[in-house]
């Protein structure tokens, strides 16, 4: 096994969500902005993994955890994108700069 | 008698509270009210006054309320001093309720006249009854309203409606120097009382120092009231109220308060010898300074103004020179004679319906009573001998002689001659020579308005007859009894002094005969030879302007300022913590777009933002 430390993976885990931070933030459309969150979830799964093998007392619960988490992200991203399309027929866009219905 | 003296203000009072419920009445029936009831009020102080000739007197005194252990009390207080008081203001008082039966007929306000001559009745005779500075303070300030009222009592004009203005303001400034001498003795004294100052002031408890300040300022509220210079414009001006107001008022009574006051805080000014020379040299200044003033004016009442003003000063010279009995002898008489000039100019008034004496002329034949009064109250003011004015004026001189001052003396004697030359002026230019206007409907005032003349022109021949040096000197012997301790000494001065003044005012009479009735000297004979000074004179010295030109001015632009200050200061530092607030809450509203993704940034950079802060500081993990 090659030898990867664990600031690596933390780096990798930190890329990825700023990158996923960085879409959900700024995407004008909606499908853009739901991929980016499952991104920044994914992010989360890595650092699960990295520290479930690399703390001090490594075990397999980390590992556990971040299979629950990609049940839990497929669960959000099926009833996200129901969501979306329910808007859409609602509302005939996906464009997120016009659902500012929060401020009336 | 005297334990039921404090019933005398109470009968003006009842008259102002019912007059007050009549006052929408137009029955003129109503004015019997406020007679009837002064007149108890005269009756009442006639007795008390007898008992006091017989060396009675009364005081008593309740507490009103407690500061600590000090009680502040209010009573009455009956001493020579202010029985006669009380039987002076009582007695005009009537006179003048009757005599404005007849001057105020058709007026629409006629009840109402008559409640406010009630109310300064009542208190005029409270003020007097005051056993202590405090209740003394209160009446006099209850005068002040009375006379407020009264000369505004024509508020649709609006010279009467300014003077009674300027009466409240000019007047006020004078009562804030009674103030501030009334707080300053309750802070050496402890107390109100009028004994327990003289106590103090006699054993000395007072620094000198001290005396002098407290006595000046008690003097200012003199001043103010009594019209002396330099506040006394008030005054002159207090002749827009109707006539016998003015005879009541700003003769008789309300101006002689001032003299009242430094004669019943006598003890006081006696312990100083600088606030007896203030008094004399204010009493004597305004004494010839307002009587030059007379000399040139064209209104009836303006000139009895200028001589009220005038014979007050004589008053106040008086008591500066240790003439005490003098002051009050001339107060007396002054207040009869007058009350009485006023009387008559206000019935002249009546039947010509002008006030300038140019528009009058060669009334004696058409008024056959008020000539002959207005001609005994002339010769009174003017001290021709054997009438009352004569017998106070030359004790006045005679004891202004005998206290040392003589420069006063014979400015005393100058202002003297003054008198006599105005007051003969008007009489000869209102009621001798040819008629200058016209005067078709004149004819002679009803019996209720020469009924009161008659009174007090009886009273101001033998009003003098109270203290002379041929018949005993009674009033001198009945106020010794007082409070005051008189300084006995030779008051009555060389014999020469009685020569001298009766040479003055005949002198002055012989020089208005000689101007106004036979024309052997040209009327204006003195304006053409000193023009200048004559203007000045004409023009009352400038006062009411150079008052004008600076306080008045003085006070507008500093108010100017203030409102500069207010608008852009004040307003500007208002509309700037406004304008912040409001751009604050518009960068607020801006932030809440509704855009999810805008939030989400700002909830982030706020995390970013603690946790920079905890990993600089350190926060509190470690």
């Amino acid at each position: 096994m090659s030898s990867v430390s664990l600031a690596a993976y933390l780096t990798l885990a930190l890329i990825l969500f700023c990158i996923g931070l960085f879409g959900a933030l700024t995407k004008r459309n909606a499908v853009i902005v739901l991929i980016s969150i499952e991104l920044m979830l994914n992010a989360v799964n890595i650092n699960l993994v990295a520290f479930a093998k690399y703390s001090i007392n490594p075990g397999l619960t980390g590992q556990i955890f971040s299979l629950f988490t990609i049940t839990v992200a497929a669960a959000e991203a099926a009833v996200g994108l129901a969501i979306l399309i329910a808007l859409y027929r609602n509302r005939q866009t996906v464009n997120v700069d016009e659902m500012d219905t929060m401020k009336r | 008698m005297l334990q039921n003296s404090w019933l005398i203000p109470l009968f003006p009072l009842l008259s102002f509270v019912l007059l007050l419920i009549f006052r929408k009445s137009k029955s003129e029936g109503t004015a019997w009210i406020g007679v009837l009831l002064t007149g108890l009020s005269l009756i009442l102080s006639i007795g008390v006054w007898i008992a006091v000739w017989q060396g009675d007197g009364i005081k008593v005194e309740g507490t009103w309320f407690e500061i600590g252990e000090r009680a502040i009390t209010m009573g009455y207080e009956v001493n020579p001093l202010n029985a006669l008081m009380l039987v002076i203001v009582s007695l005009v008082s009537f006179l003048v309720h009757l005599y404005s039966k007849g001057y105020m007929h058709g007026d629409e306000r006629f009840p109402v006249f008559f409640a406010y001559l009630g109310l300064f009745s009542f208190a005029m005779l409270g003020l007097v009854l005051s056993p202590n500075l405090l209740q003394l303070y209160m009446f006099w300030e209850l005068v002040g309203l009375g006379s407020f009222l009264l000369i505004g009592f024509y508020y649709f004009k609006p010279e009467a409606k300014a003077a009674a203005k300027k009466a409240f303001v000019m007047t006020r400034i004078g009562d804030v120097g009674l103030f501030i001498g009334m707080v300053l003795l309750f802070w050496q004294v402890g107390s109100f009382e009028y004994d327990e100052i003289f106590a103090a002031v006699r054993n000395g408890d007072i620094s000198s120092g001290m005396l002098t300040l407290t006595a000046l300022c008690i003097f200012v509220g003199a001043i103010g009231k009594s019209g002396q210079l330099p506040l006394h414009t008030w005054l002159p001006d207090a002749m827009e109220g109707p006539t016998p107001v003015s005879a009541l008022i700003h003769a008789a009574t309300m101006v002689a308060a001032g003299v009242y006051l430094v004669a019943a805080m006598y003890p006081l000014f006696q312990a100083s010898e600088t606030a007896l020379t203030v008094v004399a040299v204010v009493g004597g200044v305004t004494a010839i300074f307002a009587a030059s003033i007379g000399l040139m004016q064209k209104d009836i009442k303006r000139v009895l103004a200028y001589s009220t003003v005038s014979q007050l000063g004589y008053m106040m010279l008086a008591l500066g020179a240790s003439g005490y009995v003098a002051g009050i002898f001339h107060l007396t008489t002054h207040a009869f004679f007058k009350a009485l000039l006023f009387l008559a100019a206000g019935s002249v008034i009546h039947a010509v319906h002008t006030q300038n004496i140019d528009e009058m002329g060669g009334l004696w034949k058409k008024l056959r009573l008020t000539g002959p009064l207005f001609l005994i109250g002339a010769l009174a003011i003017s001290g021709v001998p054997l009438l009352s004015g004569f017998f106070s004026k030359d004790e006045i001189l005679a004891s202004t002689y005998a206290d040392g001052r003589y420069g006063l003396f014979w400015l005393a004697v100058v202002a003297a001659f003054m008198t006599a030359f105005y007051m003969f002026r008007l009489f000869f230019l209102v009621f001798t020579g040819k008629p200058r206007g016209d005067q078709s409907g004149v004819h002679e005032s009803p019996s209720v308005m020469t009924l009161p003349m008659i009174v007090l022109g009886v009273l101001a021949i033998v009003a003098g007859y109270l203290n002379t040096t041929w018949f005993g000197t009674f009033l001198t012997d009945y106020l010794a009894e007082g409070p005051v301790e008189l300084a006995h000494g030779d008051h009555h001065g060389p014999s020469w002094i009685p020569i001298v003044a009766t040479g003055a005012s005949l002198l002055g009479i012989g020089l208005a005969y000689l101007i106004y009735q036979k024309g052997a000297l040209s009327r204006d004979w003195i304006t053409r030879s000193l023009p200048g000074l004559s203007n000045v004179i004409y023009n009352k010295w400038y006062v009411d302007e150079g008052y004008d030109a600076t306080f008045v001015k003085g006070t507008k632009g500093l108010s100017k300022l203030g409102v500069l200050f207010d608008r852009y200061i004040v307003d500007g530092l208002v509309a700037a913590v406004v304008s912040a607030v409001q751009g604050l809450s518009k960068l607020g509203s801006r932030l809440q777009n509704g855009q999810v993704q805008s939030y989400g940034t700002f909830a982030i950079f706020g995390i970013v933002i603690l946790l920079l802060v905890v990993a600089l500081t350190g926060g509190y993990f470690t």
